[in-house]
């Protein structure tokens, strides 16, 4: 009698409980929902019931065509790609040369050099805009997308998560390869890099999403609309479709903008998790 | 979220003996292996550095080929009324946006711990925003904040709220921008309490629950005490968010209205792109680096304590 009427009591707090956090998913969607059916709404449907989130409508692919035309989709998404990559490039390089000096080999001065890097964890290129566009200025590199990407290149992060990583694989590997009379180089492409995968992938995941949302600084050194990234572009292009009131344009601009990240996210799942997890719980 | 990674393995440090069985130094390879980094370090984080410390200290008057040094774009700076004003803004945006996101993260992770499927799509659909630019997020919450059709006035309309001119009033628009941010960040902190909450071992809510500790002693006195090193790290995640993220500012309000919605990155970004004003620039970025130096320095000391305390 007494267990029952408490499991009853607890099936009712599970209820609740279970209630609630439908309730506050369902909050937290509704401007994503929004979004998604926004765009697709007729532009003639009426301003006023435009926050509406009921499909009552025969969908069009208006607001796609009009976004579409209105900015150079085809360009940005490659601005971006570039960006993303050739960020992701250059740092796959060093993260892995620094990760392993600092991960394996005793040379004079290290605890200073590892303080150094340590430095930019915290100093993060965001503050440096003002003295940075100076450089990128003097550098001759202004409007280039190199521009973007140079700050980015040297990844302090990314060295000591690569660090980590290599501290975790036993060394018996590399001294089998050693005495098999592999050079370092050899033992760093063809032993670590592969076993260290998991590392690399995580690291991968976390630098392109942060460079693909990133927009102050593209913002600072890109002036020419060919060389802009798909956010300044989404910014420019939603100034013009607000003035405009074209909410259902800026809602597909918007969904076009985000979509590779949240179809990535939504078929990789686990591995975005794991990778956002693995570069800070470490 | 770097920040973690990094000094735990500070303050964990510990010499492989292996390193010493290998024997030899490898001064030369070392360097070369970390030249790359260190050369980029070198352009883009130190130089910079140096650089805006010495063009804060230089005063350039207009008009005359001489160059002075000193304090005046110090003193030209704690002088102006709105760089004390996007200071106090950032303050109340951290405050604002930094507890009620933990607290959020918290909550849901307590209750989206168990991977369930139901749980699961739960944990997907609050984490979406994560991943969404801010700028994106901006974009689509210029409807969301639209005064009278916008979405929130929209569906508080309907309950029976008045209008709100959510972006327009300089009393309200400083707590729309913490609004998004919150939507924004909350599940992103959820994520690392999930993980936190998953490595506390069950037998010791079992143990408390033997000692008959009811729901809310088991999370007062085990699950909060286990997610310190956690807690800290989410805190200092949150706390350079706060200050290097002001995307939605440049779209959604551009500082105002008259200043309300100033943060100090945004004020530095309108000093130099707007007013061309680098002495003021400089100036303040010298200022937001010493207040990260401290605040990194307190951070480090607070994870240190967590980590021992974990150990």
């Amino acid at each position: 009698m007494a267990t029952a009427a408490l499991s009853s009591r607890f099936d009712g707090l599970r209820f609740a409980g279970v209630a609630i956090l439908s309730l506050v998913a369902l909050a937290w969607s509704t401007p994503l929902l929004w979004m998604a059916i926004a765009s697709f709404r007729p532009q003639s449907f009426g301003g006023l019931d435009m926050a509406s989130l009921a499909p009552n409508f025969r969908p069009t692919l208006a607001n796609y065509v009009e976004a579409l035309d209105s900015a150079d989709f085809a360009g940005l998404y490659l601005n971006t790609a570039i960006v993303c990559l050739g960020i992701l490039a250059v740092q796959l390089v060093t993260i892995t040369l620094a990760g392993y000096a600092f991960a394996r080999l005793e040379f004079r001065g290290r605890t200073l050099f590892f303080y150094a890097f340590l430095l930019q964890l915290m100093l993060v290129p965001p503050i440096l805009i003002v003295p940075n566009l100076v450089t990128i200025t003097r550098l001759g590199l202004y409007d280039h997308l190199v521009a973007v990407m140079a700050p980015y290149f040297a990844s302090a992060f990314g060295v000591f998560l690569m660090r980590q990583t290599f501290r975790t694989i036993p060394r018996d590997f590399e001294e089998a390869a050693a005495v098999e009379g592999a050079a370092w180089w050899q033992v760093v492409i063809h032993v670590l890099a592969p076993l260290a995968r998991p590392g690399l992938v995580a690291f991968s995941i976390v630098s392109v999403v942060a460079h693909w949302n990133e927009f102050l600084w593209p913002l600072m050194v890109i002036s020419s609309t060919e060389n802009q990234t798909l956010t300044i572009g989404l910014a420019s292009f939603t100034r013009g479709a607000e003035s405009a009131s074209q909410w259902g344009v800026i809602a597909a601009g918007t969904f076009l903008v985000a979509a590779p990240l949240l179809t990535a996210f939504a078929l990789f799942q686990r591995q975005f998790v794991n990778s956002f997890l693995f570069s800070g719980v470490k | 979220m770097a920040i973690a990674t990094a000094s735990d393995d500070v303050f964990v440090e510990e010499e492989r003996p292996t390193a010493r069985v290998l024997g030899r130094r490898h001064d030369r390879l070392a360097l070369a292996l970390i030249a790359p980094s260190l050369l980029f370090l070198v352009v883009f984080t130190y130089w910079p550095i140096a650089q805006v410390v010495l063009q804060a200290l230089t005063i350039e008057t207009f008009g005359s080929k001489t160059v002075e040094h000193g304090f005046g774009n110090f003193a030209r700076l704690f002088a102006d009324a709105s760089f004390g004003r996007a200071v106090t803004n950032n303050l109340i945006y951290a405050a604002g946006t930094i507890v009620p996101s933990i607290g959020l993260a918290l909550a849901l992770a307590v209750g989206l711990r168990e991977s369930t499927r139901f749980n699961a799509l739960l944990r997907t659909v609050v984490f979406f925003p994560v991943l969404l630019p801010l700028v994106a997020a901006a974009s689509l919450f210029l409807f969301v904040f639209l005064p009278g059709i916008g979405l929130l006035d929209h569906h508080l309309g309907r309950l029976g709220f008045h209008q709100t001119n959510w972006l327009g009033d300089p009393d309200v628009a400083l707590w729309s921008l913490i609004g998004l941010t919150v939507w924004k960040n909350a599940a992103y902190y959820m994520l690392f309490f999930i993980a936190g909450l998953q490595a506390i071992p069950d037998d010791l809510y079992e143990a408390a629950r033997l000692e008959g500790a009811s729901a809310t002693q088991r999370f007062a006195r085990v699950t909060l005490p286990l997610l310190g090193p956690t807690l800290a790290f989410v805190l200092v995640v949150a706390l350079v968010n706060v200050v290097t993220q002001v995307d939605h500012v440049v779209v959604l309000t551009k500082g105002g209205p008259s200043d309300s919605t100033n943060l100090v990155l945004y004020y530095i970004y309108q000093q130099a792109h707007e007013n061309y004003d680098t002495g003021k620039a400089a100036a303040a970025t010298v200022a937001s680096l010493t207040a990260l130096v401290a605040l990194s320095v307190l951070s480090l000391r607070t994870l240190e304590r967590a980590v021992h305390y974990e150990a």
